[in-house]
């Protein structure tokens, strides 16, 4: 089962390290990611693996979250179908 | 791979455009539970309602949690009660609306629909006693919801019922006086009702459907404004094809959240309604998408048709995205739900005559309208024959829910919370229709309902 880890907001340092840092807390394998700066704001994609995160998935989509709000950021963690069902015919 | 503008698309949708499920509704049907004594049948219709619906607020929690995408109420339709109460009619009806209300708080849903009647083509047994009932029912309950169907285009219009259904929404908003009339806003008179209508006020589990059946009712105004918005240069087809575009992308959300659930509680999956449901929040409003189009104010000139094309193409991208579409399946223009109709109301540019237009041409019909207090029965009875006669030969659902504001005139304001939201109330042409109206009888079904 893949999730998809969308960080948006201000560029400030150590974004992409605190982030992956928490998903390899909870036992999440990062598999992609493509991120962008522009004029200052930060966007991130992030393929993620949950298959064996170690805790359950709403938990883990909101303790992302609250790291997020922690860093001034938005952090959503959604699962892959909502994308492919909506954007794949 | 996943493409980065489709992913932040998508958020952007449900953060800032308030995408959203409408509504999860549970069918159940009652059929089983019929029992001529009143206590018995209540009894099974407790033990039926919650253990069907047990995990349906959890599990659409759940289904919310892991899509991220917001589940605005979870509800239950049952089978038309009138049918239950065919079998024990000289008891007091109102039971069973005691028990829906108590198996809705027991299982925590949002509203509990299907305490309702169809008598397009006369009352059976059971149906008079129980549309008598419904001012009481939904004056001592808050989650229950009514409906009577009064005509189709295949049976024409029971203008007798129509005439007790004027008089029963006066009944249901002076028993609710006293908490803004909310009675009558629990309560639709339909012609052509859907027996697989997932929204309420209107919703109950039709004698043709399954035991238990999952609907799903999608939304999205604010989604459809907002593509408009970024496209101020496209002709009407690009605006059509636009619409329908985003249509699909939205209801692919609500096919996937349908089957989601329907696997979850191991229940069949029903329809996904292809709906634009507005809600009060500023940004989802079917109106400012009429607005967005190029209208100064919903219910200039132009209004109808272009709700037509809104409505059109709404089915159009919808349609390919579900496996089985039903319900409404259209744009609501639910006047005090929606921001942009109750400004323009206010303003006195969208007015009755105007919606009454619009009805033809969208999914239901004159849907929370609040008029003058001192309207009489036989007026309301004339617009539901109105609403009713364009459903019939068009072949299409119409309905009335017109809330009668007890003690108020033209001008003043209800205010009923929530989902319901708030407007003024509406000027009406009180031009007497009595004598129309007391002929009674049935209105002939149309031409158009010889198709065989």
């Amino acid at each position: 089962m893949r999730a998809v880890i969308t960080v948006i907001g201000k560029d400030v340092v150590g974004i992409l390290a605190k982030v992956s840092g928490a998903c390899a807390q909870c036992n999440v394998n990062v598999t992609e990611v493509t991120q962008s700066v522009l004029q200052d704001v930060f966007a991130m994609i992030m393929m993620s693996d949950i298959k064996d995160c170690n805790i359950p998935f709403t938990d883990f989509a909101a303790k992302m979250g609250e790291l997020g709000k922690d860093m001034g950021l938005s952090i959503h963690v959604m699962h892959e179908d909502i994308f492919n069902s909506m954007h794949r015919i | 791979m996943l493409n980065a503008g489709d992913i932040l698309e998508t958020i952007t949708m449900i953060q800032d455009e308030n995408l959203d499920i409408r509504t999860v509704t549970m069918g159940i049907s009652l059929l089983d539970c019929i029992d001529s004594d009143i206590d018995k049948a209540c009894d099974k219709v407790y033990e039926k309602i919650t253990r069907y619906a047990k995990e349906l607020v959890p599990v659409c929690n759940d289904i919310e949690a892991q899509f991220g995408i917001p589940i605005i109420n979870k509800r239950i339709a049952v089978t038309p009660v009138a049918m239950l109460a065919a079998a024990c009619q000289s008891q007091n009806i109102v039971k069973f609306a005691v028990t829906l209300e108590k198996a809705a708080n027991t299982v925590g849903v949002n509203f509990i629909g299907g305490y309702s009647a169809l008598v397009q083509k006369g009352f059976a047994s059971g149906d008079y006693a129980l549309i008598e009932s419904i001012p009481e029912a939904l004056s001592i309950t808050d989650h229950v919801c009514a409906s009577v169907n009064i005509g189709s285009t295949k049976a024409g219009i029971n203008m007798d019922a129509v005439a007790m259904m004027g008089r029963i929404i006066r009944q249901c908003s002076e028993k609710t006086a006293d908490r803004e009339c909310i009675g009558a806003a629990k309560l639709v008179v339909f012609c052509n009702a859907p027996e697989d209508n997932p929204f309420m006020a209107g919703a109950f589990h039709g004698a043709g459907e399954p035991d238990c059946v999952i609907n799903v009712g999608v939304s999205g105004p604010g989604v459809v404004r907002a593509v408009l918005a970024k496209s101020k240069d496209l002709d009407l087809t690009g605006v059509a094809d636009l619409i329908k575009k985003t249509a699909f992308k939205i209801t692919r959300m609500g096919q996937l959240v349908a089957m989601e659930a329907s696997k979850r509680l191991c229940v069949p999956f029903g329809i996904v309604d292809l709906s634009l449901a507005p809600t009060p929040a500023i940004g989802d409003s079917v109106a400012h998408i009429l607005e967005e189009m190029g209208l100064e104010t919903c219910g200039a000139c132009g209004t109808t048709a272009a709700l037509a094309l809104l409505n059109d193409a709404v089915k159009k991208g919808g349609v390919m995205a579900s496996s089985h579409v039903g319900g409404l399946s259209g744009a609501f223009i639910p006047v005090s739900e929606d921001a942009g109709m109750i400004a323009a109301a206010q303003k006195g540019i969208l007015t009755i005559e105007k919606l009454e237009a619009m009805t033809a041409v969208c999914s239901v019909g004159l849907d929370m309208v609040i008029i003058p207090g001192d309207t009489p029965a036989e007026v309301i009875s004339g617009i539901i024959a109105d609403e009713a006669a364009i459903g019939m030969v068009n072949f299409k659902t119409t309905a009335v829910r017109l809330i009668p504001a007890i003690g108020k005139k033209a001008g003043e304001e209800l205010n009923f919370g929530g989902l319901l939201g708030y407007g003024p109330i509406m000027k009406v042409n009180t031009a007497s229709p009595l004598q129309f109206i007391k002929r009674g009888g049935r209105i002939p079904a149309p031409m158009q309902a010889l198709k065989n």
